[in-house]
This record gives C-alpha cells, sequence and structure tokens, in this order.
C-alpha cells in the first residue's frame, strides 16, 4: 500500500512541479500577487508530496517489504536496521528521489523565507522547472516503488561497503551541495531575465551558495574520510571519475562564493558570477550524468542503464544549453560600472577564480579525456592520478601563494607591498617550517616541504591578519576581544575557512607524500614496528555479525616498551553478496595515524598485516570541518552594513580608508 | 563582436554535449581487441619480487585460461580481488596475473594482504607486456583458449554478475572446445 501511495506522491508532485515551472509563462505577469502566491504555494505543495513519497520509499525499507523490486535488490532481513534507513538512498532509485527530495526542500526554504518579489518568484520558478525534469526522470526511467511478482523470501543485501556510517550519510550531504548550487543556478537564471543582477541579487544568493558549498565540503570529506578507513589501502583520494564529479562543482563553487562577494560588494564581475551560477550547477549535473550513465568506468558506478543516460543528457542540455543560450542573449546587457585596480581586494578574487575555475577545467579534461579520445579515435586510455597530481596541483600552490596577501588586501586598491609586509610574521614561520619539513623529510620529495610551508603561509596570514586587525598587539586583551566579537561574519568566516585550508594542506602532505608503509606475515605474539610505535597481534577470533562474519584482530600498541592501547582491525565477510571488506584498525593523534589491517592468513607465516603511519591525517578531516565551519559564519553575515553602502564610492574615500575597515 | 564573446560557453557547451552523446554509445568495459582470435603475445616475464615463479606465454599449455593484469596501486582491483579468488578456488579456473607498472615488492604484499588467486604471476614493471597486450588500465582480463588463443577481452573490475553472465559461459564453452578438439 505505500507504495502505492508514494507512487501517487510522485505523479502528483510531478503535476505540481510541471504548474511551479509553467505558470510565470502562463501569466506572464512576475509583479502580481496571485501569481507570486500561486507558484509560492505550488513549491510548498511540491515539497510535501515528495516528502511522502520519500517517506513511502523509507517505509518499505524500513519493513523490509520484499514485494518491492528496490527492497529486494538493496535489503536483507538480517541487515542492521540503521543501514535498511541508509539503504533507501543507496541505490540509484532511491538516491534519485533523495536529490528530488533535497531540491523540492530548498525550494520550500526559499518560498517561507524573504518576502515575495520578482526575482524569487522567477527563482522559485525555475527550481520548478528542474524539479519536474527530475521527477520526471525517476517516473520514466528509475521507479522506486516497482513491484515484484512473486516477492522473493528475502533480498539480495546492500553492497557491504555501503553498510557503514561514513557512507549512510555522505550522500545526503552530497546531495545537499550539488542540489543547492540548484537554487544559485536558478537565481542566476531570473537575474538573467531581469536583468538585474546587483548587490541585492548578490545579497539573496550568497547564503544559500554558501549553504550549498558547506554542504559539498562536508559531504567530500566523509566520502574521502570513508575511502580512507574502510577501502583499507591507507589513501583518501583517488582522482576516481566519481570523486571528481563532486570536486569539480566544489571549485566552481569555490570560485561563485568568493565573486557573489564582489558583486556584493563593488557590483562588479557581475557576468562572470553568473557564468560561475550557471557552472557549479552545470557541473552537478555534468557529474550525475556521469555517475549513472556509465560513460566512464569507475569504481562506483551505480547500475548502469543507457536510458537513464539518454535521460540525464537530455536534462543537462535543456538546463546548461539552456541558460548559456539565455546567458549569451542576456548577459550583454548585465552593465558593471565599478572600476578596480589590479592589486585590490576584486584583483585578487579574480585571480582566486582563475586558479580556481582553470584547476577545475585540468580536473574535467583529465576525467573526460578518456572519453574524448574513445570517440575521436575509437580506442580507450586511462588517466591516472599522476596527470592529476602534476596539472591540479601547481594551480593550487599558485593560489596558496597569492591567498594570504589577496585576502588582506582593501577594496578598489591596495597596495602589495605593504600588505606583504604586515604579514612578515606568517612568511617567515612559512620559511621556516617549510626548511625544517624538508630536512626532517629529506630525502623525501622537496614538494611536499613547499606545500606545507605554503599552507602556513596561508593560515598564518589569515590568523595574522586578524591579530593585526582587532590590534591584538597593541591593546589589552578585553579590547581586542571584543573587537574580534564585533567583526563582521563574512571576515570571519573567511579567515576560519582559509585556516581549515591550511590544515587541509597539512593533512595532504601528511598523508599522502609522507606516509610509511610496512606489510608483513605476523603470528600472534609477533610485533611489527611503524612510526615509533610497536603492534603486537595479540589474538585474532573469528565472530559472527549480523549479516557477515568477521575475523577480528587485536593487537596492543607499545612504545618504547609503555603498554599504551589496545587497537583492533577486522575482516568481514559478508555471505549474500559474497563481498569482504576491511575495517582498519586506526588510533588517531595529532601527530599522524596508526593504522593497521587485516589480510589473508597463510598457514604457514601467519596473518598478513599491513601497518601504515600517515602523519596529520585527522587535520584533513579537522581542516575541512574548519572550512565548512568557515562557510557557515559567512552565510550569517547580517547585511546591514553594506545597506548603508552606496553602489558608487568617492575613489578618494576609499583610498584614505584604513586598510581592514572593510571585509 | 563583444556579443560573440558571450556565446562562446554555449559553443563549448555543444561541442560537450556531443561527445556526450556519442560516448553514450559507447560500453566502456566491453572493448574489441586487435587480439581477438589471435595468439597470445609472446612474452616471458620474470617472477615478482618474494616470488619465484614467472609467467611466460609458454605456461599456459593448452588449458582455458585468464589473464589478469592488476597493481597493488589500482583501486578498481581490490574491488575485483575477491571475485578472482572466488573464481580461481570455487570454479577450479587458471587465473595468471601480470603485475602492472608496479613498484619492487609492492605486488607482493598487496597478495600477501588479500590472498592470491593467480596460479602464474609475471612482474611487467616497464608495461612492456601491457602494450603488447594494448591494455589501457588496470584492472583488464582476457580469456584464453586451449590453442592459447585470445578470445575476449574485459576492461574493468569483474564483478559477480559480469562473471555469471558473460565470463562464465564463455569459460565453459571453450573448455568444451577444448574437450572436443582432437
Amino acid at each position: 500500500m505505500a507504495a502505492e501511495i508514494g507512487q501517487l506522491a510522485l505523479i502528483l508532485a510531478f503535476l505540481t512541479a510541471l504548474f511551479q515551472g509553467a505558470a510565470p509563462l502562463l501569466g506572464g505577469q512576475f509583479s502580481t500577487s496571485p501569481l507570486q502566491a500561486s507558484i509560492r504555494v505550488a513549491t510548498l505543495v511540491q515539497g510535501g508530496l515528495i516528502l511522502i513519497a520519500f517517506l513511502c520509499l523509507t517505509y518499505v525499507h524500513a519493513i523490509s517489504d520484499f514485494s518491492v523490486v528496490n527492497v529486494v535488490e538493496n535489503s536483507h532481513s538480517a541487515k542492521p536496521f540503521a543501514y535498511k534507513l541508509s539503504g533507501v538512498w543507496g541505490n540509484h532509485e532511491g538516491s534519485m528521489l533523495l536529490w528530488a527530495l533535497i531540491l523540492a526542500l530548498y525550494g520550500a526554504a526559499l518560498a517561507v523565507s524573504d518576502r515575495a518579489s520578482t526575482l524569487k518568484t522567477l527563482t522559485l520558478s525555475v527550481q520548478g522547472m528542474i524539479a519536474s525534469a527530475f521527477i520526471a526522470f525517476i517516473l520514466f526511467t528509475s521507479n522506486p516503488f516497482a513491484r515484484s511478482f512473486p516477492a522473493p523470501a528475502d533480498g539480495m543485501d546492500l553492497n557491504p561497503l555501503l553498510q557503514d556510517p561514513g557512507l549512510a550519510i555522505h550522500p545526503p550531504f552530497l546531495y545537499l551541495g550539488y542540489v543547492g548550487f540548484s537554487l544559485t543556478f536558478a537565481y542566476a537564471v531570473a537575474g538573467l531575465i531581469t536583468g538585474k543582477v546587483d548587490a541585492a541579487w548578490a545579497r539573496a544568493v550568497r547564503p544559500w551558495a554558501l549553504a550549498a558549498w558547506v554542504f559539498l565540503t562536508i559531504g567530500i570529506a566523509l566520502g574521502s574520510w570513508w575511502a580512507y578507513y574502510e577501502l583499507g589501502w591507507g589513501g583518501f583520494w583517488a582522482w576516481d571519475p566519481v570523486e571528481n564529479a563532486s570536486f569539480m562543482p566544489w571549485l566552481a563553487g569555490t570560485a561563485l562564493i568568493h565573486s557573489l562577494r564582489v558583486v556584493e560588494k563593488r557590483e562588479a564581475l557581475k557576468v562572470w558570477t553568473v557564468l560561475l551560477a550557471i557552472l557549479a550547477f552545470s557541473l552537478s549535473l555534468v557529474g550525475t550524468f556521469l555517475v549513472r550513465s556509465g560513460v566512464l568506468t569507475s569504481v562506483h558506478a551505480f547500475a548502469v542503464d543507457p536510458t537513464r543516460g539518454v535521460f540525464i543528457l537530455a536534462i543537462l542540455a535543456a538546463v546548461t544549453g539552456g541558460s548559456l543560450l539565455l546567458f549569451a542573449l542576456r548577459a550583454p546587457l548585465l552593465q558593471s560600472h565599478a572600476t578596480f585596480q589590479p592589486v585590490s581586494r576584486e584583483g585578487a578574487i579574480l585571480l582566486n577564480n582563475v586558479f580556481l575555475v582553470t584547476a577545475c577545467a585540468t580536473v574535467f579534461i583529465g576525467t573526460f579525456y578518456p572519453l574524448f579520445i574513445d570517440v575521436l579515435t575509437g580506442t580507450r586510455i586511462s588517466v591516472g592520478a599522476p596527470y592529476f597530481n602534476a596539472s591540479f596541483l601547481p594551480f593550487m600552490a599558485l593560489m596558496l601563494v597569492f591567498l594570504a596577501p589577496g585576502a588582506a588586501l582593501a577594496w578598489k586598491k591596495g597596495r602589495l607591498k605593504a600588505t606583504i609586509g604586515r604579514l612578515w610574521p606568517a612568511l617567515a614561520a612559512a620559511g621556516a617550517i617549510g626548511v625544517i619539513a624538508a630536512w626532517l623529510s629529506w630525502p623525501g620529495p622537496i614538494a611536499a616541504a613547499l606545500g606545507a610551508g605554503l599552507a602556513i603561509w596561508a593560515g598564518g596570514g589569515a590568523i595574522v591578519d586578524l591579530l593585526i586587525r582587532i590590534k591584538a598587539f597593541s591593546s589589552p586583551p578585553g579590547a581586542a576581544f571584543i573587537r574580534a566579537a564585533n567583526l563582521p561574519r563574512a571576515y570571519l568566516g573567511m579567515t576560519i575557512a582559509h585556516l581549515g585550508l591550511a590544515v587541509v594542506i597539512i593533512g595532504v602532505m601528511g598523508a599522502g607524500v609522507w606516509r610509511t608503509e610496512i606489510v608483513r606475515f605476523m603470528a600472534e605474539g609477533d610485533v611489527i614496528s611503524i612510526g615509533g610505535f610497536d603492534a603486537r597481534l595479540e589474538r585474532v577470533i573469528v565472530e559472527a555479525g549480523p549479516n557477515y562474519t568477521a575475523e577480528r584482530a587485536v593487537f596492543s600498541v607499545e612504545r618504547e616498551g609503555a603498554a599504551l592501547r589496545d587497537l583492533t582491525t577486522e575482516r568481514r565477510f559478508y555471505p549474500v553478496r559474497g563481498m569482504q571488506t576491511t575495517e582498519a584498525g586506526i588510533w588517531t593523534m595529532a601527530r599522524g595515524d596508526l593504522y593497521l589491517t587485516l589480510g589473508e592468513k597463510s598457514e604457514a607465516a601467519g596473518w598478513a598485516v599491513r601497518a601504515f603511519f600517515n602523519p596529520f591525517a585527522v587535520w584533513m578531516w579537522i581542516g575541512a570541518g574548519l572550512m565548512a565551519l568557515g562557510g557557515g559564519v559567512a552565510a550569517t553575515d547580517a547585511p546591514r552594513r553594506l545597506m548603508r553602502r552606496a553602489p558608487t564610492i568617492d575613489p578618494g574615500a576609499a583610498i584614505a580608508a584604513p586598510q581592514g575597515a572593510s571585509t | 563582436m563583444k556579443r560573440i564573446l558571450f556565446l562562446v560557453p554555449l559553443a563549448l557547451f555543444v561541442v560537450l554535449g556531443i561527445y556526450f552523446a556519442v560516448g553514450l554509445t559507447r560500453d566502456p568495459s566491453h572493448m574489441p581487441s586487435a587480439l581477438i582470435d589471435k595468439p597470445l603475445p609472446e612474452f616471458d616475464l620474470a617472477a615478482i619480487e618474494g616470488e619465484t615463479r614467472g609467467f611466460a606465454t609458454s605456461d599456459l599449455d593448452g588449458e582455458v585460461a585468464l589473464i589478469n593484469f592488476f597493481g597493488s596501486w589500482c583501486i578498481s582491483c581490490i574491488i575485483e580481488h575477491p571475485v578472482l579468488m572466488d573464481i580461481a578456488a570455487r570454479e577450479g579456473v587458471v587465473i595468471a596475473g601480470i603485475d602492472w607498472k608496479d613498484k619492487p615488492g609492492a605486488g607482493k604484499s598487496w597478495l600477501d594482504q588479500r590472498g592470491n588467486p593467480y596460479v602464474f604471476i609475471g612482474d611487467d614493471p616497464s608495461g612492456r607486456t601491457a602494450i603488447d597486450f594494448g591494455i589501457t588500465g588496470a584492472p583488464e582480463t582476457f580469456i584464453i583458449d586451449h590453442k592459447g588463443r585470445v578470445r575476449y577481452r574485459y576492461a574493468g573490475p569483474i564483478t559477480p554478475q559480469i562473471w555469471q553472465r558473460d565470463l562464465k559461459p564463455l569459460v565453459e564453452k571453450l573448455r568444451k572446445e577444448g574437450d572436443d578438439a582432437p
């Protein structure tokens, strides 16, 4: 019964979304209040209907209703309850329904927030068009409510790699990010239609762009974290097409949240910002196309179906093609009168955008190169991590060089030498740490030491600038603290996020370059030494889980003879799918992770054990958390300070204003 | 003139869309190979560091076998590995492995960690033999018949479904061919 209710709700949601998208075309007058009200109501109704459909699917998964194909293919009666719930989106059909749900929730959130305006009505309408396309996609190609006759006695279980807390919550965050960019996209299209892309437009868009960026940051970090502890190879990023698919919108989105600030403060870079908004969402769609169509092989691939690929390509053509056509027609009308010197905050943000978009392009080319070559010549090649590291990392390094001084420059016209001069403590610390890192890691790659130095420069620069701004060096602590509390949220958020980026980079250098690895056979009682620790294999026990059996190895970890703690690692076997997973034993410390995995048993030699020491690994997740926190803080920035500022400013006043008076 | 500039994103997207559309018609995992129905390329690979036995063309003497290119650096190989273990153990299929572009010792420790499904393992650190096979990525698997001819090529990780649907029926057919042959 629940499946039929869900099916019906989905069909009604489709019709409502059609109305929501088409109403302005029929009515013509965006500013009339009946139209505004009806679109607002349609948005909320559509959201409610999708929610009902989603709850119905959750219900059939929760009660293991094996008369529904989706449940049969992705669940098993013995599966833990939490994974019965996460199994709702652990498959193609359910994840697309989650996509539609999040799209609808964003629409509903916009509908209830803020007051009605032409811009908002148009934006909701564009959301409706996107929603109707995706609900149609679900209804016609990926119906999650299809019944199976006769109902089998039990299901085929969920892929064991997905039966994990990290991966259970990873897709919702990722989709909150991907889909969040639908709203900034809708705003961009609405802005092109009205021809008004100004400070007010940017103020309306910025919180949504930041929210999407924060969620995407968390989603990517969760995915990387999951790969790190679940796949058992000690790595965290593999430049896999699906990872790239989430990374490209993130890069474009990062550029967008920066350039939006320029539109908001100075009403410059309008055309560019609109293009970035289109780009960020288009790349989200490309990611969906990539994952669902099977044009590229990937470890993440969902069940692949060419019909779905064609459908998503059609959506992509309509959304991106349509918006770019609108862009070609309308963007030339977006006038920008603001001028700025190359050396200024605007200039720095433009430079940051160039680096980010170029880096995004290198990832794009690397991801799709195999496809391009296949189409042109019929042969297939693969592009590996070396390409990405060689092409992507230099742009990131250049970006880091300019990050600290760029963020500390004044708007409109800044002084580069003076700014760098102010940040000298960060520069000194960066140089010192770079040299020390190079010395300690010698003969390791010098590039990693350079990366660490750049991270200190970027993060330290952010801190020094903050300290100067609150006059921490020249006023009593209380006064400095009050100044800090009164800093604009946008500035605080930026500082936290930049600091987070620096922390991430140190983690990446540590776990990516400086890690050590040993593999050897161990009998019970043997000791393996790595990273200054000695791990003794105490015992291996066989245990039965709810839907798996596990071999669990217990290690006792010692350092210089002193026992510190136990560390357990498991190898699980899931009989229904015939798959094995590793549950790495990880001891996380600030200086690095001790990472142990258990392998096959050889009768003669004992258990194969793989041990890693990954310096600073936890810094990656902490840094990503800081970046997300920074984005969140910036999103709460109150626009009151900006209201007072007229779009045109007397140039003399801006030059005379002390640096740091504004963000 | 300036207006043309605004058309550039659209033009780029149209080109991209054409690529995507054509790409949809290609199946990335099933690839024709120039080697199909031809004899196996000649090679004589040394053992990987830590093992004693290498892998040469002559080793597969009249037996239907799988040749699997892998590497300890390859993530999809981790996914594929339990399937190969299963095939080797349960179906008794001869699987030979070629460790492609791996660091010395890395292949051995990878196999120690996860188990060894391979009867023969050859080391191909330079990728020379991989070029002879025309492989494009790891993992990639070739099915060899009793006459030592390449009969099938599969790129990407073999999943239980693909094994059951495509590869297993072919292996059984080839075995039958071998038994029927005088």
